[in-house]
């Protein structure tokens, strides 16, 4: 990983000056993988460049108005095709675990941790 | 005693993309193709460390070392990992010196492409259409808007970034500004004025 300069020789602005990087935590998870995945040697990073400027030539998702937000789903749709064409992962893999996923958060009472074994 | 409200007797899911992404975690981890500790570093590092600061290192060292600024526009990435900023997406790094009647300005017009180590993440706008396309088609109004006027006879480079080359602009030293420190120098270095989208002024 990069070496840096430490921290506190320009304690006044360590991160962007213009807010956060990350929006939400999913944004930043989505590129942690992606990085660590890159780092591990199962991609190049322009085959990345390749898969997520082809996300973003085929438009916004409709649903979603934030710029930061499209960007990072461009981003996470282009890391699932990367991860299935690579075959470290495969599209009814992926599915079928959010599924359960979801069945886990709604098998959970509220406040207490969520476990995939809740999925039932 | 909650248990008799429906409400609490679950949790609501997550946005689809948040569940996509736990999906994706989940299986990875499985696999051991990715670490959790691996991933909260990385984030950490990139939220809390590696920012604008690092390129504004490097502008206030060209700044004063003359011998240093040919160095980082003859190989611009040895010359930045000379300062010890160096790792993914800042291979392949070219630095363009903004001159009296010369101004560069960079974009990536296919996603973002974007020197992570020097100037950290990039920030929303320049990820987003207008800018990609306008940088290229129409830099000087574009430029105004970032409040930045240009005599009309100043030359205006815009720089694609890919994924073989990221750009840094190094923009030109503030008079008045000859008694101050290299770190004081870095401390007037903006991000913006090393994508091009700002000029360095003297505090």
């Amino acid at each position: 990983m990069a070496e840096t300069l430490p921290i506190d020789r320009f304690p006044e602005l360590p991160r962007d000056e213009e807010g956060p990087v990350f929006s939400e935590p999913w944004q930043a998870e989505a590129f942690a993988m992606t990085v660590k995945l890159h780092e591990a040697g199962h991609f190049d990073w322009s085959e990345w460049v390749t898969y997520i400027s082809t996300e973003i030539a085929n438009g916004a998702p409709p649903d979603e108005v934030d710029d930061n937000a499209i960007y990072y789903r461009h981003w996470l749709n282009a890391l699932e095709r990367l991860v299935a064409d690579k075959g470290l992962s495969s599209p009814p893999e992926l599915v079928d675990r959010k599924d359960a996923w979801r069945r886990a958060y709604e098998n959970t009472p509220h406040g207490e941790p969520v476990e995939l074994t809740s999925a039932g | 005693m909650a248990k008799h409200d429906h409400d609490h007797e679950h949790t609501a899911p997550p946005s689809d993309p948040a569940l996509r992404v736990k999906a994706l975690e989940s299986l990875l981890l499985e696999k051991g193709l990715i670490d959790a500790a691996a991933l909260d570093e990385i984030i950490d590092t990139y939220e809390n460390k590696i920012g604008p600061r690092n390129g504004a290192a490097v502008v206030a060292r060209a700044w004063v070392d003359a011998d240093y600024k040919k160095r980082l526009l003859d190989d611009a990435t040895a010359a930045i990992a000379e300062l010890g900023f160096s790792g993914v997406q800042g291979e392949d790094m070219v630095v363009v010196e903004n001159l009296p009647g010369l101004h560069n300005m960079v974009v990536c017009t296919l996603c973002s492409c974007y020197p992570w180590p020097t100037l950290g993440l990039p920030p929303v706008w320049y990820k987003a259409a207008p800018y990609r396309s306008r940088a290229v088609s129409d830099p000087r109004s574009v430029l105004d808007e970032f409040g930045v006027t240009l005599a009309d006879d100043v030359e205006i480079r815009v720089w694609d970034s890919n994924a073989e080359l990221r750009y840094l602009v190094l923009p030109e030293r503030p008079d008045g500004t000859d008694g101050m420190s290299e770190d004081q120098l870095a401390a007037m270095v903006t991000r913006d004025s090393m994508i091009g989208t700002g000029l360095v002024q003297a505090p």
